[in-house]
């Protein structure tokens, strides 16, 4: 029957707004202000989901974000399925989807549900103690099926269609909370005139004064109490009232995360807004009022469908005017259940109230009880009914634990209370230090660390009236103000219970079902197993059983698994302790996390200036740290290989054209640049003439090269220093970092020109015939203008950096021009090329040229563990320098041995086989395993120049193998290989001066 | 994320910075003459401590200044950042620095 459940009258549902879902596809109705939840009981549904290990049936148990059980997916479209929601969270609109998960076939008939007779064998520690053996089996049989078998909803696999934004807000106080410690706190810390920002992770701010039908609050009802505590904080221009949105995080420096859900409650939102919002808020002083979360009864048989925290009952009945069951019985050793008991009574539902307490122990909340059945010194056995109660089993206890006889109550709800746990997550985020009472059996926030105060429940405060004035007190402090406030409050709060830990029984303690984390499905048995078997750390016993880990954090269950702990241990709380809180505190989507950075925006892109011109030309390419480069041009038909073979063939025969505009730049402009590079590089500066390019290694202090490139001195006082493409940052920083702390007494500035200057190689026997028309003001003859130079001057009218450099072999240019003209000069040279077949040519070709010639490229042949002299460049190294960064650490005994990894060259033995980047070098194949590793091979590629494949490799005394046979491992063996000298062209450098014939290529 | 208060800029979020590890390790003048224990001592040794700690920062995404601070490694609370060359504040006579980080 529709809405069975609901209540005649009350709550703060809009009864004249219905709306319909569907569950399972079964149409629910339901009103305006219902959660799935509250819409679910009020349907009679009490069956939400199957457990995670054992597939118990399991029902709605809170009314909060602390739901352990009643985990849903939730199907708003395509591309927005979630699974793993909270229905006591989620709001219904109209058409939702939800979905019970973890069964199979359906809810009802779930076949998963074996695992639950054969609970014996599935003990803490299964997983572990179970599938050690054989160890092959783990990969191909039983991780896979554990994989499938485990979890609860199933991930959506299609992409998130939903925006997600990222905002950062500054604020006085920032209050956690918007319970009636929280209001208070934001009150008074708005009227001394600080700016707050409010955040309540409910749809409705007012946390219990939502479900208060009896207090009365400075002689109002506690509704309107907070009506008008509301319409006063929105109507201050001052305050900031978030709804909706989670505190999940508290990190250093008083910088708290939420999480705001902004659309999925419209039933069609607005297009410009996003599903969610992330809120970085640096606060400069906060206020917890996290409030507390109320413990379930540990006893047999606890998690049946229809069992229920006791407040949460209470926040049914009153705020959304539904009955979880018509006859309830409130179990309880709380005096809070009382006021729960009462109002489900006022409702005209048949109550009976189960204290564990004896009678002399109960305060003056009995007089609650009158009216109703009251039961007072009795324990909880177990509960009867399968997919929901159909009564719970009591019995008397006496003050040495004798079990009188049991009875078995008849209800279709049950109301648990074992008093309360201040949620201390986000004190405890922030590193505070927490602190044990015994009087509450709690942990409560200890010493501060931040600028942080908790107010209200979440401080241990259960009073209303003393929870509101110490909202206030912490919110006027932390403004600054330290103005008390006191709230008279109708009738007192009833406060104060008696901790249990497992209830006592009258059934062997070792076979009962008596739950602890229901989201985990750890037992009390499992906890004890754990300590029977030897862990005793609490952050151990959480590990091996599981308890408190599922998304729930163990809001509900930590402090009950904490006191068996102790218990089982025979250790006082305190000193077990308890697991660390760490962020989130409720889960958090992926889309809020990543907010923008996705698609495009994942990473940002860099292009160089002629990148549009290679794409039109069809041009693939790589990534090369945040760059795109052009990879190879393919011509219509051509692979990579075709096309880089012809790149290449073009530049050693003819001319090429590549975009090197990528190089880091770097301008060390000053009296003392020339005496700064003569630190930094190993080799030697001061008297490189002006219009002249050296090459130069660069260290780090500990003798290792970390980039490379060529310098141009423009001027006395003014050089060009060029970097690798992934390195231009790292080599601006380390210059920095000298300039500013080593030697602040040198007169340089060095700045980054990487994006200024656009850079042209022209490259090839052909190069200076393409130039040579487009330049007027430099003389190109080889005699004015020879190798490693550098001219200033003009190129088809446009100011030039013109060096006359070759990382190819080739005669060759690097034309630089403001990168604003880039495309007008390359055009330019393009078109001026075509008569000698110019070729565009790629990264790809780029590297099989250099290393056909055996030129480095920093990060390949290099990996912070090598020298100079390991490359063969130890010419590049001054002896007669006093110091340069690294020189100190090349004397060290260790760069000098003779088994140091060396730059070598390698052929396959048959002369066709590529071996593989990466590939491992051994000696001696036969050898026992682990083989003796001599080196890798750090770059291999196919030369059609040299008509077979070559390779660079880094071996253990390499040079010293030169005519050896060594063995590179590939996918289908080993394969034997010559070692060579690292240089497989021209090795007296001939071509750069433009003779083709002097080369040996076909 | 730490809020680090650049000498020249005022603060901002950890993220503009960079650590560069403990302050007040100067380059030996002559490095040559150090004895190969005492450069892999230069290189290396850190004191790594549990409390104060003197340390490069910079200001990479912003200034692109070096400049030191003493953070408390337990807490991760600045209680001063201090401009390159100048010497190691001495915490007991800063006016308003907490002493053991935060409150």
């Amino acid at each position: 029957m529709p809405q069975s459940h609901r209540l005649p009258r009350g709550g703060r549902i809009d009864r004249a707004r219905p709306l319909h879902f569907t569950f399972n596809g079964q149409v629910i109705e339901a009103y305006a202000g219902d959660t799935v939840a509250s819409a679910l009981l009020a349907n009679g549904v009490t069956l939400a989901g199957r457990s995670f290990k054992y597939h118990r049936p399991r029902g709605v148990m809170t009314h909060g974000s602390d739901e352990p059980n009643a985990l849903l997916s939730v199907d708003r479209g395509p591309g927005r399925v979630d699974p793993n929601n909270r229905a006591t969270i989620v709001e219904v609109t109209d058409g939702l989807k939800v979905a019970s998960q973890n069964h199979w076939p359906s809810l009802e008939h779930d076949i998963g549900a074996v695992n639950d007779w054969l609970s014996p064998v599935f003990v803490a520690g299964f997983y572990y103690k179970t599938f050690m053996w054989p160890r092959a089996f783990w990969d191909k049989l039983y991780e896979p099926v554990i994989r499938a078998a485990a979890g609860l909803g199933v991930a959506p696999d299609a992409p998130d269609p939903d925006r997600y934004v990222h905002r950062h807000a500054h604020c006085d106080v920032l209050v956690v909370g918007a319970g009636p410690a929280g209001l208070a706190a934001a009150l008074a810390a708005a009227q001394a005139g600080a700016s707050v920002i409010l955040a309540d992770e409910q749809a409705e701010m007012g946390g219990s004064l939502l479900h208060d039908a009896t207090s009365a609050i400075d002689g109002k009802p506690a509704g309107a109490w907070l009506d008008g505590a509301l319409a006063t904080l929105a109507s201050l221009g001052n305050v900031t009232l978030l709804t909706r949105t989670t505190a999940f995080g508290y990190y250093n420096h008083n910088e708290i995360v939420l999480t705001q859900r902004v659309t999925d409650h419209l039933p069609s939102p607005a297009s410009h807004l996003p599903r969610e919002r992330l809120w970085q808020v640096r606060a400069k002083e906060v206020v917890l009022a996290a409030g507390a979360h109320e413990r379930p009864l540990t006893f047999a048989d606890n998690d049946r469908p229809g069992i229920l925290l006791a407040e949460s009952v209470r926040a049914y009945l009153n705020r959304y005017g539904v009955a979880p069951g018509r006859r309830i019985v409130f179990a309880t050793s709380s005096a809070s259940a009382y006021r729960a008991a009462a109002d489900a009574h006022a409702a005209g539902l048949e109550v009976t109230l189960v204290d564990t307490r004896p009678e002399s122990a109960i305060g003056p909340e009995k007089a609650l009880a009158r009216g109703l059945t009251h039961l007072t010194g009795h324990t909880v056995v177990g509960s009867t009914g399968r997919k929901a109660v159909t009564g719970l089993i009591v019995a008397p206890v006496s003050s040495d634990d004798i079990i009188g006889a049991r009875r078995t109550l008849p209800c279709d709800a049950v109301g648990m209370s074992g008093g309360w746990t201040p949620s201390v997550h986000l004190f405890s985020q922030s590193r505070g230090k927490l602190a044990f009472r015994t009087d509450l059996d709690a942990f409560v926030p200890g010493m501060s660390v931040q600028q942080e105060r908790s107010a209200g429940a979440c401080a241990g405060i259960y009073d209303l009236a003393a929870c509101l004035s110490d909202g206030w007190d912490k919110g006027s402090s932390a403004a600054g103000a330290h103005a008390e406030r006191g709230f008279s409050v109708t009738p007192a709060t009833a406060t104060g219970f008696k901790p249990v830990r497992v209830l006592p029984t009258d059934t062997d303690p070792a076979r009962q079902r008596a739950f602890l984390d229901f989201q985990n499905d750890v037992t009390a048995k499992d906890i004890r197993l754990a300590v029977r078997e030897g862990f005793e750390s609490v952050e151990h016993v959480k590990r091996y059983t599981t308890t408190g880990m599922a998304t729930d954090q163990g809001k509900t269950s930590n402090m009950a698994a904490l006191g068996i702990l102790s218990e089982a241990l025979d250790k006082p709380v305190p000193q077990v302790g308890t697991t660390t809180f760490r962020p989130p505190y409720t889960p958090v989507t992926f889309g809020a996390i990543i907010g923008s950075a996705r698609g495009a925006l994942f990473d940002p892109i860099r292009t160089a200036p002629l990148h549009e011109w290679a794409a039109a030309q069809g041009a693939q390419f790589e990534n090369v740290a945040l760059w795109r480069r052009a990879w190879y041009f393919p011509r219509p038909g051509e692979d990579m290989h075709a096309a880089v073979k012809r790149e290449c063939r073009a530049v050693r025969e003819g001319v090429g054209i590549f975009d090197a505009s990528t190089l880091g730049k770097i301008e060390v402009v000053g009296p003392d640049a020339a005496e700064f590079l003569n630190r930094i590089y190993p080799n030697a500066w001061l008297k490189l003439e002006p219009g002249k390019c050296r090459y130069g290694l660069m260290l780090k202090e500990d003798g290792f090269v970390f980039d490379d490139g060529v310098v141009a001195r423009i001027a006395p006082d003014r050089f060009h220093v060029t970097t690798t493409t992934g390195g231009a940052p790292r080599v601006l920083t380390h210059m920095e970092d000298y300039l500013q702390t080593e030697w602040p007494d040198l007169k340089v500035f060095v700045t980054s020109t990487t994006e200024q200057w656009a850079v042209i190689a022209l490259q090839g026997p052909r190069a200076r015939d393409v130039l040579a028309p487009l330049v007027d003001d430099i003389d190109l003859s080889p005699d004015a203008f020879p190798h490693m130079a550098i001219r200033t001057g003009h190129i088809h009218g446009v100011p030039t950096r013109l060096f006359r450099v070759s990382f190819t072999g080739e005669l060759g240019f690097e034309i630089n021009v403001p990168a604003d003209y880039a495309r007008a000069i390359w055009e330019a040279l393009y078109a001026q090329g075509q008569a000698h077949g110019i070729t565009p040519y790629g990264t790809e070709a780029m590297h099989v040229l250099r290393a056909e010639r055996g030129f480095i490229i920093v990060g390949q042949e290099t990996d912070g563990t090598v020298t100079p002299d390991d490359l063969g460049l130890s010419g590049m190294v001054s002896k007669a320098k006093p110091d340069f960064v690294g020189k100190r650490s090349l004397a060290r005994p260790d760069m000098a041995v003779a088994d140091r990894k060396q730059l070598v060259g390698l052929l396959s033995v048959d002369g066709r086989t590529l071996i593989d980047e990466g590939a491992q070098v051994v000696a001696d194949t036969a050898q026992p395993i682990p083989m003796k590793m001599l080196g890798h091979v750090t770059s291999s590629y196919d030369s059609a120049a040299c008509g077979r494949p070559i390779a660079l490799a880094l071996i253990s005394g390499g040079r010293a193998r030169i005519g050896e046979t060594l063995f590179a491992t590939t996918p289908a063996g080993f394969a034997p290989v010559t070692v060579v000298a690292p240089v497989f062209l021209d090795p007296e450098g001939a071509r750069i001066h433009g003779h083709p014939e002097g080369g040996s290529h076909a | 994320m730490l809020l680090v208060t650049c000498p020249y800029c005022g603060a901002r979020p950890e993220i503009e910075f960079h650590c560069g590890g403990e302050a007040h390790i100067a380059r030996p003048t002559l490095p040559s003459a150090t004895s190969d224990a005492e450069w892999a001592d230069y290189l290396f040794t850190r004191t790594n401590p549990k409390g104060i700690h003197a340390e490069r920062w910079l200001h990479s995404h912003g200034c692109g200044r070096w400049f030191n601070a003493l953070r408390n490694t337990a807490t991760d609370a600045f209680l001063v950042t201090y401009k390159m060359g100048e010497t190691r504040p001495d915490l007991s006579t800063l006016p308003d620095a907490p002493k053991a980080g935060g409150r």
